[in-house]
């Protein structure tokens, strides 16, 4: 007697082969989902550690500033250098500090800002938690009757979405500073001109776009690297496999939504 | 065992990837006796005690509390109940941001809402409950010895006078003095302040030692309870080839 049990094994192996990374995805994202409302709720609901607040403000905000300022000031100084001879090939080199202005403001500012962060942030909290969980330091903390949502994952996820914000003004003050500098000292712009056409271009609602995506990429990255090292199995190999997802994960992330908030806005 | 347990594990099952590593394991240990599970490595001793402080939901079965089930407890009413609980890890589990008085006073601190300065006293004052002087209060966990650290580990359980004490592996890794002077000082904590304790070992010294009775876990269940006395005398073939250490079953 034939079986058909072997015919419907191979059959519905590409089946299987496509099903089981879905599944796998949208069990991920299920517990990143729950995981963030867990945490949120953690922000909002005492108690409130406001020293871990405060220390992971000055880690997450005040010791990226170097950072995320040398960024800023070499790309926005590259961003003017291409935009001016771009520019020339339609005789658009005038508009050089608008453009500048609004490519710092709108996207390179948070989005660099935010990847300074991923590289630098959220790498750092992975390895952090990560570590703790591996010598059962998160297990300790919960005997001693401390949630760590509200000890560990809060501080961070408030730190970051409150930093993120303001490093990108910094970001966008220094890199259109970057600009100014390379237009009067090596293009030869008017520094006066060069600050009024940018004054006058900017509209609040680029720089307040770009804030806006800031406090998203700053969940984000925080979101991540906490997800990451509270989740991280398998010892030291494991910190490191946490480290590793937890940067690539909130890079993606922060691109992608970076696509979704600016079609967003830009269809206001 | 008259009256209400202190601790009760009933019917647990647990299994990882198909393997089950309990299987409806019944345990209890009365109040104010001091409980040893003994078995081998994989056994199960850790998912025993990590279904008992909650750090694991078991696939069927229940643990209670002076007759409170709290495997079905909300994250907020599990640490009120467990604010009566102290652990002693194997590792100590040290927070290693932290200072050693802070690690001692976290309880305190971060769940009691005890001021800080009252806190450091009281972590100095249990600091000396297991022989650490004050100097030991301001450095970091990774300043000290491994015996030090489990000290302070010891002293961040009983801090906060708990009901109950879990002790996991409390000497494993450690040199045979410093296990008998971390074994000793279990036991007069745990008389110190009159409370249950329940600790998982594969040192049968430490074992002897700490416990008033001893459980022999195996293949997911108790195999053998009895008196550490009864350990050499008991007829369980699987106990008389732990006792005796041997790779084969004693006949």
């Amino acid at each position: 007697m034939n079986t058909p049990v072997a015919p419907a094994r191979g059959a519905l192996e590409p089946v299987r082969r496509i099903g089981r990374p879905f599944l796998a995805a949208v069990r991920a994202a299920g517990a990143v989902a729950v995981f963030a409302v867990r945490g949120v709720a953690a922000v909002f609901t005492p108690p409130w550690f406001l020293d871990q607040g405060l220390r992971q403000l000055v880690a997450i905000g005040y010791f990226s500033l170097p950072v995320v300022g040398l960024t800023a000031v070499f790309t926005g100084a590259a961003l003017a250098l291409n935009i001016f001879s771009g520019g020339g090939r339609f005789n658009a080199e005038q508009v050089m500090p608008q453009i500048v202005a609004l490519g710092i403001t709108r996207e390179l500012g948070p989005v660099l800002a935010a990847l300074m962060l991923a590289g630098r942030v959220s790498a750092a909290i992975a390895a952090e938690i990560g570590a703790m969980r591996a010598t059962e330091q998160i297990d300790a903390m919960r005997t001693l009757s401390t949630d760590p949502f509200h000890y560990l994952v809060a501080p961070r996820l408030a730190a970051a979405v409150i930093s993120l914000p303001l490093l990108t003004v910094v970001a966008d003050t220094i890199g259109i500073a970057g600009g100014w500098l390379v237009a009067v000292r090596v293009l030869g712009f008017n520094a006066t001109v060069y600050v009024r056409n940018t004054e006058t271009f900017l509209q609040g609602w680029d720089v307040g776009s770009g804030l806006l995506k800031a406090t998203v990429f700053g969940f984000i990255v925080a979101l991540m690297g906490c997800y990451h090292g509270y989740n991280a199995s398998g010892g030291a190999r494991g910190v490191g496999r946490a480290t590793t997802h937890a940067v690539v994960s909130s890079a993606i992330l922060i691109f992608a939504s970076d696509y979704l908030l600016t079609t967003l806005f830009t269809h206001r | 065992m008259t009256g209400v347990p202190k601790l009760e594990w009933k019917g647990i099952t647990k299994r990882f990837e198909g393997a089950r590593v309990l299987d409806g394991l019944d345990l209890s240990v009365a109040a104010g006796r001091s409980l040893v599970i003994v078995g081998g490595s994989g056994e199960g001793k850790s998912v025993t005690i990590k279904i008992a402080l909650g750090l694991m939901r078991p696939d069927a079965g229940s643990v209670a509390l002076d007759g409170q089930d709290l495997t079905g407890l909300s994250e907020r009413s599990r640490r009120k109940v467990f604010s009566r609980v102290g652990v002693l890890f194997q590792s100590a589990a040290l927070f290693d941001s932290l200072r050693v008085w802070e690690n001692i006073a976290f309880r305190l601190i971060n769940s009691d809402g005890v001021p800080r300065k009252t806190a450091k006293a009281r972590a100095i004052g249990a600091l000396g409950r297991v022989r650490l002087g004050p100097e030991v209060a301001d450095l970091y966990p990774s300043e000290l010895s491994g015996g030090m650290q489990k000290r302070v580990g010891l002293a961040r359980a009983v801090v906060a006078d708990p009901e109950i004490l879990f002790f996991d592996e409390p000497t494993t890794g450690l040199d045979p003095i410093t296990a008998a002077a971390i074994n000793a000082l279990i036991v007069e904590q745990v008389r110190h302040l009159g409370c249950t304790a329940v600790s998982i070992t594969h040192d049968l010294a430490s074992a002897r030692t700490i416990g008033d009775e001893i459980a022999m876990l195996r293949s997911g269940r108790i195999i053998w309870r009895g008196a550490p006395g009864e350990l050499d005398t008991t007829d369980n073939p699987y106990v008389r080839q732990f006792v005796s250490g041997r790779a084969e079953p004693v006949t």
